[in-house]
């Protein structure tokens, strides 16, 4: 019987923008299921508010954003800047998917804490949320 | 998007005690803060103490809204048809609060909760809330979360709320039975009419929505299902105090062209009608629904407040050992359980808002 004390930490995967290209996206939704994360999948084609709407009504701990179209550099800030206009301070944002190295310290500046690159394993991706999201007792 | 929460700083409850905590998210809930309202949904699913003062406050200020239980096979159309039936409420201006409910995996955990897809159109809408939900093995079944949450949500000014379940297990058809009205979404192809009379699912159903109706069969579908749930279910000839199956209606309806959803909605709000103004056959029936409800929460706290004592403090080691000579066949369960009763029986220190 699982511990009823014990909270799963909770996590928004979702598709900002218009590429349709969502293997990626749910082969870590899978994954971390395997890990033990509680995992939300908004699918594709998101648009920013979306996002924010999900990632406040689910209460999540993480949002995780896949992004392969190009348009990280518009979409992803924007999202960073919605959680915070919610009062989500507290909301760990990640990203994944095509995004030049150049790219990262901006977004970083931005609010996106952890950028995961193509390669990345899942044991990776689950140790980190492990580590930096907020933790909440029972 | 427009609502309380757009003037709102991280989350200043976070270090007050559980009191406080639970009365100030309570009362910004109530205001409209829909992430206050989204944390106290966080507190009721792990079952906090925090979770607990809420309630006290909200459970009596509930109890006016229509829940509705959907359920049915994996794929039947539930979260899609459960969408068409937001934007048709939301067309008549009235807020609507969906509960979805996805399985836990028993092994590790996790889980996906996938019904929002189909959802995410209502973004901008204040009005719409939509909550999924783990199952998490709980030891008092499923019922307890998500109808606690129902209460919550209810208290918060949603008079309409849908609790989606997969109608695969036990648990989830109880879900849906202690609804106050249960909708079963079953798909056209569903096999013969065998499977109509076979008992579970569609036998706790007030309505069965026949779904993908644009599909070829449809139409046969629901006559077949029309002919077999109604045959032999007679109202006048008497029968006790036998539990009695129920006579459901049965529409045919598509979640995705929208056909039949406003004559779905129309059905489920005269149920509820018929029951608030105690006329005709729905009154009793919903109070039955109501009594069940009542049960599976309190069973459900009960047993959860068993076991958490069984488990915790000075009482630990016991229940362990006694476990473990269950485990060895050296004592058969029914003592094991009788001993276990008794011993968790002495003091009730930690019962709040005792005397």
């Amino acid at each position: 019987m699982p511990n009823t004390k014990e909270r799963p930490i909770k996590v928004l995967i979702a598709k900002p923008g218009l590429d349709g290209h969502d293997r990626g996206a749910k082969v870590l939704a899978r994954g971390l299921r395997d890990e033990g994360f509680e995992v939300i999948y908004t699918g594709l084609r998101q648009t920013p508010e979306m996002v924010v709407t999900a990632a406040l009504q689910e209460d999540v701990d993480v949002v995780g954003l896949s992004i392969l179209s190009g348009a990280h550099m518009t979409l992803l800030p924007r999202i960073a800047e919605g959680l915070r206009a919610q009062g989500l301070d507290d909301v760990l944002v990640t990203a994944g998917g095509i995004i030049p190295d150049d790219d990262i310290p901006a977004l970083e500046a931005a609010g996106i804490s952890r950028i995961f690159g193509p390669g990345t394993t899942i044991r990776e991706v689950a140790d980190y949320l492990r580590a930096s999201a907020r933790h909440r007792d029972a | 998007m427009t609502s309380a929460d757009s003037t709102a700083k991280a989350d200043m409850t976070a270090q007050l005690d559980p009191r406080a905590r639970g009365e100030r998210l309570a009362e910004e809930a109530r205001a409209g803060s829909r992430r206050a309202l989204a944390r106290l949904l966080t507190e009721v699913e792990a079952r906090t103490r925090v979770a607990e003062v809420a309630m006290r406050i909200l459970y009596p200020l509930a109890g006016g809204a229509h829940l509705v239980g959907v359920t049915g096979a994996p794929g039947a159309g539930k979260s899609t048809l459960v969408a068409g039936l937001i934007a048709e409420a939301r067309a008549t201006g009235r807020p609507v609060a969906v509960i979805a409910v996805d399985p836990s995996s028993p092994i590790t955990g996790g889980a996906i909760l996938g019904d929002r897809v189909r959802m995410q159109q209502f973004a901008g809408d204040a009005d719409v809330f939509i909550r999924s939900m783990a199952s998490r093995g709980h030891v008092g079944g499923l019922a307890t979360s998500s109808v606690a949450a129902a209460a919550v949500l209810d208290a918060c000014g949603f008079p309409l709320i849908f609790i989606e379940t997969v109608g695969t297990g036990q648990s989830e058809v109880e879900v849906a039975a202690v609804a106050d009205t249960t909708l079963v979404v079953q798909a056209p192809e569903m096999g013969d009419e065998v499977q109509a009379i076979k008992a579970g699912l569609l036998e706790v159903a007030d309505i069965v929505a026949v779904n993908k109706a644009d599909r070829p069969g449809a139409d046969r579908a629901a006559a077949n299902l029309r002919a077999m749930l109604t045959v032999g279910v007679s109202r006048d000839r008497a029968m006790g105090d036998r539990p009695r199956p129920k006579r459901p209606d049965v529409l045919l309806v598509s979640g995705m062209t929208g056909a039949g959803v406003p004559e779905l909605l129309a059905a489920l709000d005269r149920r509820h009608a018929a029951r608030s103004d105690g006329s005709v056959p729905g009154a009793a029936a919903g109070d039955a629904a109501r009594l069940k409800r009542a049960e599976a929460q309190v069973a459900g706290i009960l047993a959860e407040r068993l076991w958490d004592r069984l488990r915790d403090g000075s009482l630990a080691a016991g229940t362990a050992a006694t476990l473990s000579a269950v485990a060895a066949h050296d004592l058969d369960p029914y003592t094991a359980a009788e001993r276990l009763l008794i011993a968790a029986g002495g003091g009730a220190a930690d019962v709040p808002g005792g005397d």
